[in-house]
């Protein structure tokens, strides 16, 4: 299971939470949804935090957080 | 229960009380004063709560809260004062609330004086504010029917969740007569179970309270509704008949006189002068302005041969009375305007020119 | 996997209409998390303003009224006042609240209504399609004010906060802002002191929250982040203007 995971139907493309990533790992997605936007997109999970920053960020909340559990 | 002597407004407002109603928002305006200055003492005494407003558009607005939330809620003003709440009045009826609305007209356009007048008829029974809408307009012409037409008029108003507008003036509202008291009605907040607020244990999704209806289907649909709404509220008051309209001496009149409220009183004098005098004369009194007693004058234009129609204004219900006439019978015009309250004599004598026009 | 971030349920499942990056959608989750978390969510009604937000009741699983616009405080008066044990707020935008309902709210601030007011100012109205709002700062541009606003002519921002803090009766005035994590914290928090005042029936809380309008702004949400840090915060400074029952220091 991923620790990032977007509900695309719900990005709207606005960026704010691939600039606001620390680790500089979102990106808008190659593909468009429905919508027509280019989603963000996760490049490299291995190096999240699960900080949340994006999914805090997402006026649409559209991104829900995981944490592997110790 | 005994007969007390009491002003029309005052009435009107312990009449409010015994019917449940615990709410009243309002802003200060002549020649209603009288209500919310009564209300401002009773209410707090029964648990209710009395808000002075900043203005009625606010006053109309606290209205379209509390109804929504499920309160028996009032407002009152008089005719400028009322055209300022018909923002919320046309958000009442949209969104289907049930609320009492108190008009006791003065005299205008613009600030007019603060004299009794009837020329708020045009804007009571077409809506007032904007969008395809009615509300329920009564029309008392006693002290005893402030009183027991407020009782009704809140059942009304939560029998067809739409707002119910009583349409009194200056000289009901201050004067004084004997009244019997009604008998009080029980209320129950949670009777309304789509109210904002309800936490009934049988709540099973959110309760919304709109006006907006943004798709065109939707809007249709809703307006449809409300307009089915409206045809069984008339047909309500076609099928009681003594609710809707008081009939004098109709049945062999010649001449049917037709006003309401105070002008009726008034009318009824008229009458009786008149058939002194040998002319064959009735009256037709609506109680309920809207919806119109369009079938009964109909009927009545069948067999009587002229209507003369008598408002303080320079007439408005009678374009009712003459499409409900349908061209069948003259229709004639008298009024008074600036707070003159015509006297039997001059209308006595507005039949003469009639009746024997030579 | 345990969640660290998930959506509130007191939110709808619905996708908002707001364009891309508009604040609205963050404050509308700020104030249902604090509904969640202050366990009143059951018991709270809210009221949409005219404006962008005229359909925040199709967001929250809540009850919710529609007011006309500028009235919700009137609005909000009469529910709080027919069932004052839940929980009441009205979210409004400058245009509704600064300009068509100065009345409503100045009265019920000064009432000292229990209600909650979430006071979202973008400093322009945004859903007529980008005219001047009183809270316009000078010399910016709008569909009515194509050369820029001139405070000789057409007034100068209004600072809502700093005028409802003269008045007596309101117990907490607060200005926040969410162009930020940082700043989105403390805007969390005071959300959840307006309504814990509230919950507590402690009187009047008012929270205005400055914001972003990308599209009429004419700027990328992540621009328009910096723009309000450089232009609108000189002129409506962040910080609490009245708070009588010290529930910051709590």
């Amino acid at each position: 299971m991923s620790k990032w995971v977007i509900n695309e139907n719900l990005c709207k493309g606005c960026g704010i939470c691939i600039e606001r990533c620390p680790m500089k790992i979102l990106a808008f997605a190659e593909h468009l949804t429905p919508k027509g936007v280019h989603p963000s997109s996760m490049t490299d999970e291995s190096k999240c935090t699960s900080c949340a920053i994006c999914a805090k960020s997402c006026p649409d909340v559209a991104i829900q957080i995981y944490k592997e559990e110790k | 229960m005994a007969k007390v002597l009491m002003k029309g407004n005052e009435a009107l407002g312990e009449a409010a009380i015994l019917a449940g109603c615990r709410y009243y928002f309002g802003y200060p305006i002549t020649p209603q004063s009288e209500l919310p200055a009564y209300l401002a003492k009773r209410l707090p005494q029964v648990d209710g709560v009395f808000v002075q407003a900043e203005s009625e558009v606010s006053a109309i607005n606290m209205v379209y809260g509390a109804a929504s939330a499920g309160a028996r809620v009032m407002t009152s003003s008089s005719s400028p004062g009322i055209s300022l709440k018909q923002e919320g009045i046309s958000y009442i009826a949209g969104a289907e609330l049930p609320c009492l609305i108190v008009n006791v007209m003065r005299g205008g356009p613009g600030l007019g004086n603060i004299n009794p007048s009837q020329s708020d008829y045009w804007q009571a029974t077409r809506g007032g504010g904007h969008g395809d809408y009615r509300t329920l307009v009564m029309a008392p012409n006693s002290v005893q029917e402030m009183a027991d037409f407020t009782l009704a008029a809140f059942e009304y108003a939560d029998r067809f969740r739409n707002p119910v507008l009583m349409l009194s003036d200056g000289v009901l509202g201050q004067m004084m007569e004997p009244v019997v008291m009604p008998s009080p009605k029980d209320y129950d907040i949670d009777s309304k179970k789509w109210a904002l607020g309800y936490t009934g244990k049988d709540k099973t999704a959110r309760n919304l309270c709109t006006s907006i209806f943004m798709g065109q289907e939707e809007l249709e649909e809703h307006n449809w509704s409300l307009y089915q709404k409206y045809q069984v509220i008339t047909d309500f008051f076609k099928a009681n008949k003594e609710l809707a309209v008081e009939e004098y001496l109709c049945d062999d009149a010649e001449i049917i006189l037709v006003g309401y409220g105070i002008i009726s009183r008034i009318l009824k004098t008229v009458v009786e002068k008149c058939r002194k005098r040998g002319i064959k004369a009735g009256l037709v009194r609506p109680k309920v302005l809207w919806p119109f007693p369009s079938e009964i004058i109909s009927k009545l234009a069948d067999k009587a041969s002229k209507f003369l129609v008598v408002e303080m204004s320079y007439g408005q219900m009678v374009e009712d009375v003459k499409l409900a006439v349908e061209g069948k019978k003259p229709v004639y015009f008298f009024g008074r305007t600036g707070g003159a309250v015509p006297s039997d004599f001059e209308i006595l004598n507005e039949v003469d020119k009639i009746v024997r026009p030579d | 996997m345990k969640q660290v971030f998930g959506k509130t349920k007191v939110l709808s499942a619905n996708p908002t209409h707001y364009c891309p990056g508009c604040d609205h959608g963050i404050v509308h989750r700020l104030i249902a998390e604090t509904l969640e978390e202050l366990e009143v969510a059951d018991k709270a009604i809210g009221i949409a303003p005219v404006g962008c937000s005229v359909f925040a009741y199709d967001y929250f699983n809540i009850d919710f009224n529609q007011a006309a616009h500028g009235r919700a405080p009137a609005v909000a008066t009469g529910i709080k006042r027919t069932r004052p044990d839940s929980i009441v707020f009205t979210y409004q935008g400058d245009g509704d609240l600064a300009a068509i309902g100065t009345a409503e709210i100045i009265h019920a601030a000064n009432r000292g209504e229990n209600i909650t007011v979430v006071f979202i100012n973008n400093g322009i109205y945004g859903m007529t399609g980008g005219q001047m709002a009183p809270t316009t700062l000078v010399g910016m541009k709008t569909q009515t004010s194509p050369y820029g606003r001139d405070a000789a002519t057409m007034g100068s921002p209004i600072r809502v906060s700093e005028i409802i803090a003269t008045l007596e009766s309101p117990a907490y005035v607060t200005r926040v802002t969410v162009n930020t994590i940082a700043n989105q914290m403390k805007a969390k928090k005071a959300i959840k002191n307006a309504f814990t005042l509230q919950k507590e029936k402690k009187g009047f809380s008012f929270v205005e929250v400055v914001c972003i309008c990308p599209t009429n702004w004419g700027k990328k949400p992540t621009d328009a982040h910096k723009w309000l840090a450089e232009n609108m915060l000189p002129v409506f400074p962040l910080g609490t203007f009245k708070d009588i029952h010290g529930i910051e220091k709590a």
